[in-house]
Parts: C-alpha cells; sequence; structure tokens
C-alpha cells in the first residue's frame, strides 16, 4: 500500500516537473529565436520563402472559408435582424463580428493546421534525419537557419491573412445580404461605417491577429525543435501543434478581448 | 521556383493583404469621416444623462461635429459632467443649447446643439450653460398615467 502510494505521487511530481521544465524550455527557446533572429532578418529572401510557404499557400484556404463564413453570417444575422425590423443593421453585425472576433480566431485557427502542422512536420523530419546536428557539424546555428526564419514567417503573415478572411467575409455578407436577401445597399455600408472605429475595432483585430501568429509559430517551431527523432515522434508533434496552438488561441482571444472591448 | 517568382508571389501576398486592410479602414471602417485633426473641449452640465455613453456622437443639425469623451459626477452640485471634444473647424455660439435625444424610439442617444444668436464664440475649456437633460422614457410614461388618472378623477 505505502510502496503503491509512494510511486504514485512519484509518478505525479514526475508529471509536473516535466511539464513545467518543457513549458521553461519553450520559453527558452522563444528567447533564443529572438536573439537568434538578426541572420533572418539580414538574409531576408530566407523570410520571404517562408512568407510563401506559409502565407501565399494558406491563401486560397484563408480565401474561401472567409467568403463561406461571411455569407453565413449574412443568412443567419437577417434572419434574426429582420424578427426586430432591424434588417439594415446586418452591415455591422458582419463586419464587426469579422473584423473584431471571426477574422483573426478562424484565420489563426486556419493557420495552425494549414501552416503550423507543415512547419512542425519539417523540422521535426529535419531533426529526425539529423540535418539539425548536420549543420551544428559545420557550425551553423539550426535556430538561426531554420526556426527564426520560420517564426518570423509566420508571424508577418499572420495579420496579412486575418485582415484578407475578414474583407472576404465582409464580401461574402454583402454578396448574402444585399445581392441575394435585398438589404438596402446604401443603409449596409453606412451602418458599417457608423460603428466600425478604425481604432477601437480594426487596429485591434489586427493586434489580435498579431498575437496569435506569435503563438501559432512559436508553438510550431517548438514542437517541431523538440519533436522525438522518430516516425512517431514527429506525427505526435504535428498533433500537439495543432492542438496546443488553437487551445492557445481561444484562451488569448478571451484574455484579450477582456482587455479590448470591456463595453466601456 | 526561382528566386523571382518566389519573389514575386510573396509580393502579390503582402499587397493583397495590405489592399484588405486598407479596405477594411476606408469602406467598413470609418477612417475617413473621422476626423483626426485637431478638436477642442467643451463642457455640459446635465441633471441626468440617460444612457449617455463615452465616444457617442455630438451633432448640430444632425451632422457629428463632435464626441463625448468623458463623463464624470460633479459630488458638490450632484450634476453630471459631461466632456465633449469638438472638431476644430467648426465654432458654435456661446449660448448653444445641448439636449440629451435619441435616434429612433430605442436607439442610441447623443448630444445635439441646437445653436443660438450670441456672436460670441465658444472656447476651449468653456461651459455650456444651457442644458436640457436626456427624456427617461418611464418618467415620461408615469406622467402621462397620472395625468390621465387625475383627469379621469375630476370628472366623476
Amino acid at each position: 500500500m505505502d510502496n503503491f502510494l509512494t510511486r504514485a505521487l512519484i509518478g505525479l511530481g514526475r508529471k509536473v516537473t516535466s511539464r513545467i521544465w518543457r513549458l521553461g524550455f519553450a520559453a527558452r527557446f522563444f528567447l533564443a529565436i529572438l536573439l537568434e533572429s538578426g541572420t533572418a532578418l539580414r538574409r531576408l529572401n530566407l523570410t520571404i520563402r517562408e512568407i510563401y510557404f506559409t502565407g501565399v499557400l494558406s491563401l486560397i484556404i484563408i480565401l474561401v472559408s472567409g467568403l463561406f463564413v461571411g455569407m453565413v453570417l449574412g443568412l443567419q444575422g437577417y434572419d434574426t435582424l429582420q424578427r426586430y425590423g432591424s434588417s439594415e443593421a446586418l452591415g455591422v453585425l458582419v463586419s464587426l463580428s469579422l473584423v473584431r472576433e471571426l477574422g483573426p480566431v478562424v484565420a489563426a485557427l486556419l493557420f495552425a493546421s494549414r501552416a503550423g502542422s507543415a512547419i512542425t512536420a519539417e523540422i521535426g523530419l529535419m531533426k529526425a534525419t539529423e540535418q539539425l546536428s548536420a549543420m551544428e557539424m559545420m557550425a551553423v546555428n539550426p535556430i538561426a537557419r531554420v526556426v527564426a526564419p520560420r517564426f518570423w514567417g509566420g508571424v508577418l503573415s499572420m495579420p496579412l491573412l486575418a485582415a484578407l478572411f475578414s474583407a472576404m467575409g465582409i464580401f461574402g455578407g454583402y454578396l448574402v445580404g444585399v445581392q441575394l436577401i435585398g438589404v438596402d445597399e446604401g443603409s449596409f455600408w453606412s451602418q458599417m461605417q457608423a460603428s466600425v472605429d478604425f481604432r477601437e475595432d480594426i487596429m485591434n483585430g489586427v493586434i489580435k491577429s498579431f498575437v496569435f501568429g506569435v503563438i501559432v509559430s512559436w508553438v510550431a517551431v517548438f514542437e517541431g525543435y523538440d519533436a522525438d527523432p522518430t516516425a512517431e515522434g514527429v506525427s505526435g508533434a504535428t498533433t500537439r501543434t495543432v492542438v496546443t496552438s488553437s487551445l492557445a488561441i481561444l484562451a488569448a482571444d478571451f484574455v484579450l478581448t477582456a482587455f479590448m472591448f470591456r463595453g466601456v | 521556383m526561382s528566386r523571382t517568382a518566389l519573389d514575386l508571389w510573396v509580393g502579390f501576398f503582402v499587397a493583397i493583404g495590405l489592399a484588405a486592410l486598407l479596405f477594411l479602414a476606408l469602406k467598413v471602417g470609418n477612417l475617413t469621416s473621422a476626423s483626426t485633426g485637431e478638436t477642442y473641449a467643451l463642457q455640459a452640465k446635465f441633471d441626468n444623462i440617460g444612457g449617455l455613453k463615452v465616444r457617442a456622437a455630438v451633432k448640430s443639425a444632425g451632422v457629428v461635429v463632435g464626441r463625448v469623451s468623458e463623463i464624470r459626477f460633479d459630488p458638490e452640485a450632484y450634476l453630471a459632467v459631461v466632456t465633449i471634444q469638438v472638431d476644430a473647424r467648426y465654432k458654435f455660439p456661446k449660448d448653444t443649447f445641448a439636449t440629451i435625444n435619441t435616434s429612433g424610439l430605442l436607439g442610441e442617444q447623443y448630444i445635439g446643439f441646437e445653436v443660438g444668436g450670441d456672436s460670441a464664440m465658444l472656447a476651449s475649456g468653456d461651459a455650456i450653460k444651457k442644458t436640457q437633460s436626456a427624456v427617461v422614457l418611464e418618467k415620461l410614461i408615469s406622467q402621462f398615467m397620472f395625468n390621465k388618472a387625475a383627469e379621469d378623477g375630476g370628472k366623476k
């Protein structure tokens, strides 16, 4: 009994300390990326290559999902608003929900599963095939050469993708609301412009997407770098990237929203 | 993929991303109408501000000329003190009348300026002397009901 209890406690303690140790490692890794990003910014073509892989290749999924999310918002919003005889407020509903919340959050979730998982798999496979060790042997710092460009590529792509998502969504809401259902076009746009504030709504959305970009890119490069150098390890790390970054995005979204929109 | 093609795609991506941001700023947001220019502060005291909020519009003849920047309570006079930032392009006479209005029956509340005839203009930091408080719907209804009851009682 005593033996069993001790073993259970030891197991629990080991689990907790290893989690905390891993968190600390992730924080030091983040610091190392920031310290080593001189190369990524000096040799800009490395970062540009990563912007191509994370940003440009995510364009299709972001644009198409943005359009559909906006169209659904248009249909559902109209259905509810017309009960209160205020279907002209559809533009306000669509634009505020996209610019403040759905644009940054859904774009970041898509980005995590589209680009974050790819980054993790790539770095994890580099580790498994000992390319990272080979670089170190040649006195090339793998954090500076491999990790930092991918990190900055993700961070720079994310706000642009979120803005595209919101713009596409508003266009989708316009298509459904104005073209399909027949909400008055003038009040659709003018009410939208009257209630969307550039600094309060749009810039806060951009700040959110920037923070999400940092979170997703950080989680993705860390999981890849920390992956067990086996086929199983890489697949597990890819899964963890998507799960961890999605949860972190939603939690960070709550914290940011609580600070930004307290309904003063 | 060649270096030029890569740069081209990334350039295209950044360009449409910035274009989307510009679209949000100009077409969706109110960056064009919001004057980022100079403003001057005016103060107005109200008995009751109703549901007036910070950042509510200040309108004259229906045109937005400023925003409410601060609402606080004056503990000596027991009045609400509302600070208004008015666009510096617009000057108002000293005897301007500030009222709290509601857009529509249940809409947002805003401050309306009814312009007087004084030749002296309000300057930064001035207080508006003549104000009218928000109309509280419950009070209005209860007043109407009591009047009605009093009338009915008088007839008997």
